[in-house]
């Protein structure tokens, strides 16, 4: 019933915003619809315990053998969490932003929601596959209608690139498909396919494409910092926040526990992949000067490490994985809300035109002081427990023979994160105002609602992250029994 | 059967039309009503109804699959007629002659889906391809209409000519037009066979544009009257795939493993070439045409793969690409300017006509949550089930990721990009039908078992 409810409520209020003409009055419906859509999400992961209120299964194409049928397990629940939390936060937070044509953006917006919500709860591989499209087609719309100068071209990159990377694995679930006992798209089916080595290490690489395109991993990433650029930020936040992880979870849900021996043989060059990566992000994202484009930067190498500690395969990795993507997502939602407000009062992302905001808007300065904070997983702060969590798990991984090598590499881009996270800091809130800032205000009340929401979210869950590690725990010990059991 | 007379009675019905009125109303009124009539018939047909008993000597046989293919291609022709019928009227006066001529090749691919005799196959494709070659040539103060007949009749005649040739070594061999006959004890490729049945592959793939046979497509299809192009490019092109399949499954089965290789190669040079030139094109109408040597391409899969579940997914393919080409035809029929610069902001004008056009070519690239997902679905689930073809199937994904560009480049001109003003007409009954056409697009996309698994109890029952 949950999980129904988490795709219906975004759907049919996105398709009724479309009818809603007035700015006010689509920014009060959306803002409604997605509260209750987190109501929602939040009584279906603390409340309601009971198998049946989370799972769905309709007959949607019996001659196929693919089934409408929706869970939310251990493996959702975070992300639908995540997913049922930003969109009110972000609504509230460009609350001052115009858009002309509000009633469709908000729409497409909601829409994407329903994409998104789909892909975490479907347990049908082909409607997976379905929702991983469809919250692709809005986010086309959204990016190359309300976007930057070069939105076109961006988009349509990003587009593509998406787009060859989930035909790939359209082709690699067909595949599987033909080779299940019961010729079934059931998830459950498709765990039981035994494959021989070979075929897991070529189907592998049809499923790996897709997600590290939607990651992004190196060398795949090259859509990402253009894409998020030039959309409008409420997209740019659904994109880095929500839609990136569609990629991470892919992997876990639909790669490692069906291909267990193809990532096993494959995981090597897959986390060089996303080593090089991080460390490579990380050097360009100290070269930026565009507030935007430093945390597109940032924000591959912190996914890098979250692939890192998939491919090195470990219990306590994987675990830190699925904390790391709930807190990554709230993280990079609240840098993004600080620079869509500096934006927007200086009209420029560019941090060698900003100076002194200490001074003179000292409630923006804490809070980016503080997100900036938990963005580089300082103590305390919730992306702490997610990162030591992997690190943990490739320092102590057995699948991997270089993971000392894995370690030192992630290692050195956590110190050079820290090091262009701090000369953020410094240059936009220290140092002389400049003409533009000279007149700065600080923020206003939604602004800093949220903000202090998300400030007392990261708190908390830096200092109490047990419910979050409860809440996967068993799904992560499902997953990682799968990755092994079918070992040679 | 019922088709087969009745579509020919009608197109004789249609041209003594144009004796009696000279009301173009009437003439098309008639041509609606006839076609509806046609398709309860096929329908009747399928159920059992059969209306004239002619014995036919098993030179014909009227299975399931060719009376559903007929009434796909009867109830896409019917909504063309809806959609375009006006149309028609400006290009020339003989309105009636017109949808004479359409009656006529009606009547040809009801042979086609159901020709049991290679002689009934080449009167079939002759008599698809006859009014065509007139079709085209129908805006006569037009030399590029003009040029286009020509070369397509030049071409067309070339193709059906190495088909005869074709179709005499397999009856030297065998003795007999009886595919039943030809298929049984062809276990090998003897030298003759395999004469005839190259000539026959290369004369099917001159019918269906496959490359290399693809280069009369763009001229002809470009100078014929765009209102007949939209005809030929659908209902016309997926026939020939039917007869193309049929022929091939029916002479040719046994010996499959022979020439699926070739069949293969043959796919993926017309999936490569028809996406890459398309790539090209500056014209919304000539990039149709190339889009429809790439979407032959993928239905070529069904040729390829050969199974149960190709010759399902063709039936739906069918259905899918003539329903979304017919639509963006129609309204490409509402434009002055073909380019892609003449489609700038036709949103903000026209936002029914954008919002429609958007869905069909969602559909012809194959977006989930439209009909065009499912076709392209089929074709590569049937591919990949084959085995031995996936190579095939990696080139046939990296080309539907090429047609994003070309097929995004208009809902980019009508959505990201101004333009000045273009006076477009419409009428309400049109923009109507155009929603309609979009909800069934996006309702087989959702619910395809809608059609398939109608599809499927005729086939595994």
């Amino acid at each position: 019933m949950i999980p129904v409810l988490l795709i219906v409520i975004p759907l049919v209020s996105g398709l009724l915003s479309f009818l809603i003409k007035e700015e006010k009055s689509v920014k009060i419906w959306s803002l409604f619809t997605s509260l209750v859509t987190m109501v929602v999400a939040i009584l279906g992961i603390a409340f309601l315990h009971n198998p049946s209120y989370l799972q769905t299964d309709v007959a949607w194409l019996p001659s196929l053998g693919s089934r409408f049928s929706l869970t939310m397990d251990g493996m959702s629940k975070l992300l639908c969490l995540l997913t049922g939390i930003a969109y009110p936060g972000i609504i509230i937070a460009t609350w001052n932003s115009t858009y002309r044509n509000a009633n469709k953006f908000y729409a497409l917006m909601l829409l994407m929601q329903v994409g998104l919500m789909g892909v975490f709860v479907a347990s049908d591989a082909l409607l997976f596959y379905f929702f991983w499209e469809l919250a692709l087609i809005p986010a086309y719309f959204l990016c190359s209608i309300w976007g930057g100068e070069k939105r076109i071209a961006a988009t349509f990159k990003f587009f593509i690139y998406t787009f060859v990377g989930s035909l790939l694995m359209l082709v690699g679930i067909i595949w599987i498909y033909f080779h299940t006992a019961d010729h079934s798209f059931a998830m459950s089916s498709f765990y039981k396919v035994n494959l021989p080595g070979a075929t897991q290490g070529w189907l592998f690489w049809l499923f790996f494409i897709a997600f590290a395109i939607k990651i992004p991993l190196f060398p795949f990433h090259t859509w990402q910092p253009d894409a998020y650029e030039q959309s409008p930020t409420a997209v740019t936040m659904v994109l880095s926040g929500i839609m990136v992880k569609m990629g991470v979870f892919g992997i876990l849900r639909w790669l490692a526990p069906v291909l267990p021996v193809g990532l096993w043989g494959w995981g090597d060059p897959a986390a060089s992949m996303c080593v090089i990566g991080m460390i490579y992000a990380s050097f360009v994202a100290m070269q930026q000067d565009d507030l935007k484009r430093l945390i597109a930067y940032s924000s591959i190498a912190h996914m890098g490490l979250m692939g890192l500690a998939i491919f090195v395969t470990s219990s306590v990795g994987i675990q830190g994985v699925m904390v790391a993507m709930f807190n990554h997502g709230i993280n990079i939602i609240g840098l993004w809300i600080i620079v869509e407000l500096i934006e927007r009062q200086f009209g420029t992302r560019k941090m060698s035109e900003l100076g002194g905001l200490a001074q003179k808007a000292p409630g923006l300065a804490i809070m980016l002081v503080v997100v900036s904070l938990a963005n580089v997983a300082l103590p305390l702060t919730n992306a702490f427990i997610g990162e030591f969590m992997m690190f943990n798990g490739v320092f102590g991984s057995k699948a991997s023979n270089y993971h000392y090598i894995f370690m030192v590499a992630g290692g050195v881009s956590i110190i050079l994160s820290a090091i262009y996270t701090l000369n953020m800091i410094q240059k936009v809130l220290y140092g002389n105002t400049s003409t533009l800032t000279a007149n700065a205000r600080d923020i206003r009340v939604n602004e800093k609602f949220v903000l202090v929401v998300l400030l007392i979210g990261i708190v908390v869950m830096g200092v109490y992250p047990k419910p979050m590690i409860e809440a996967t725990k068993h799904a992560v010990d499902a997953i990682y029994s799968k990755m092994f059991i079918k070992l040679p | 059967m019922n088709a087969i007379v009745i579509s020919a009675v009608l197109g004789v019905v249609m041209m003594f039309c144009g004796v009696f009125t000279n009301s173009k109303t009437a003439v098309r009124n008639v041509a609606i009503i006839g076609l509806l009539g046609l398709i309860i018939a096929n329908v009747l047909d399928l159920g059992g109804y059969h209306f004239f008993d002619v014995n036919v000597k098993g030179m014909l046989a009227f299975d399931v699959f060719g009376l559903l293919f007929n009434t796909i291609a009867f109830a896409s022709t019917w909504i063309y007629f809806l959609l375009s019928g006006r149309d028609m009227e400006r290009v020339g006066v003989n309105l009636a002659e017109y949808f004479a001529l359409i009656f006529f090749v009606l009547c040809g691919i009801s042979i086609v889906s159901a020709f049991n005799s290679l002689l009934m196959l080449f009167l079939g494709i002759e008599i698809i391809s006859i009014p065509l070659y007139i079709l085209t040539g129908s805006d006569k103060r037009n030399l590029k209409s003009n040029e286009a007949a020509l070369k397509y009749f030049l071409m067309g005649s070339f193709s059906t000519g190495i088909m005869l040739m074709g179709i005499t070594l397999i009856y030297g061999v065998k003795g007999s037009f009886d595919m039943e006959v030809i298929r049984t004890g062809t276990t090998q490729l003897t030298p003759m066979i395999a004469a005839g049945l190259l000539l026959l592959l290369f004369a099917m793939s001159f019918k269906v544009s496959a490359v290399p046979f693809h280069f009369w497509t763009p001229d002809a299809y470009d100078g014929a009257p765009t209102v007949f192009t939209s005809f030929m490019a659908t209902i016309v092109k997926v026939a020939g795939f039917i007869a193309f399949i049929r022929l091939f499954e029916g002479c040719f089965g046994e010996i499959k493993a022979q020439w699926q290789m070739l069949a293969a190669i043959i796919t993926a040079a017309t999936l490569l070439i028809g996406n890459i030139t398309a790539v090209f094109q500056q014209s919304v109408k000539r990039m149709l045409s190339y889009s429809s040597i790439a979407q032959a391409g993928f239905m070529l899969f069904a040729l390829v793969a050969m199974n149960d579940m190709a010759k399902e997914g063709m039936i739906f393919y069918a259905a899918a690409y003539s329903l979304a080409t017919i639509g963006i035809f129609a309204i490409l029929l509402k434009m002055k300017d073909y380019t892609f610069e003449g489609f700038n902001g036709l949103a903000k004008r026209q936002p029914v006509l954008a919002a429609t056009n958007t869905i069909f070519l969602l559909s012809l690239a194959g977006i989930p949550a439209t009909a065009g997902f499912w076709a392209k679905f089929y074709m590569l689930s049937a591919a990949v089930n084959n085995g031995n073809v996936l190579w095939l199937v990696i080139v046939g994904v990296l080309c539907a990721a090429i047609s994003v560009y070309y097929y995004f480049r208009v809902i980019q001109a009508m959505y990201f990009k101004d333009g000045e003003p273009q006076e477009i007409e419409t009428s309400k009954g049109f923009n109507g039908l155009l929603i309609a056409i979009a909800a069934v697009v996006i309702l087989l996309g959702i619910f395809p078992h809608w059609l398939l698994d109608q599809l499927s109890n005729i086939f595994f029952l």
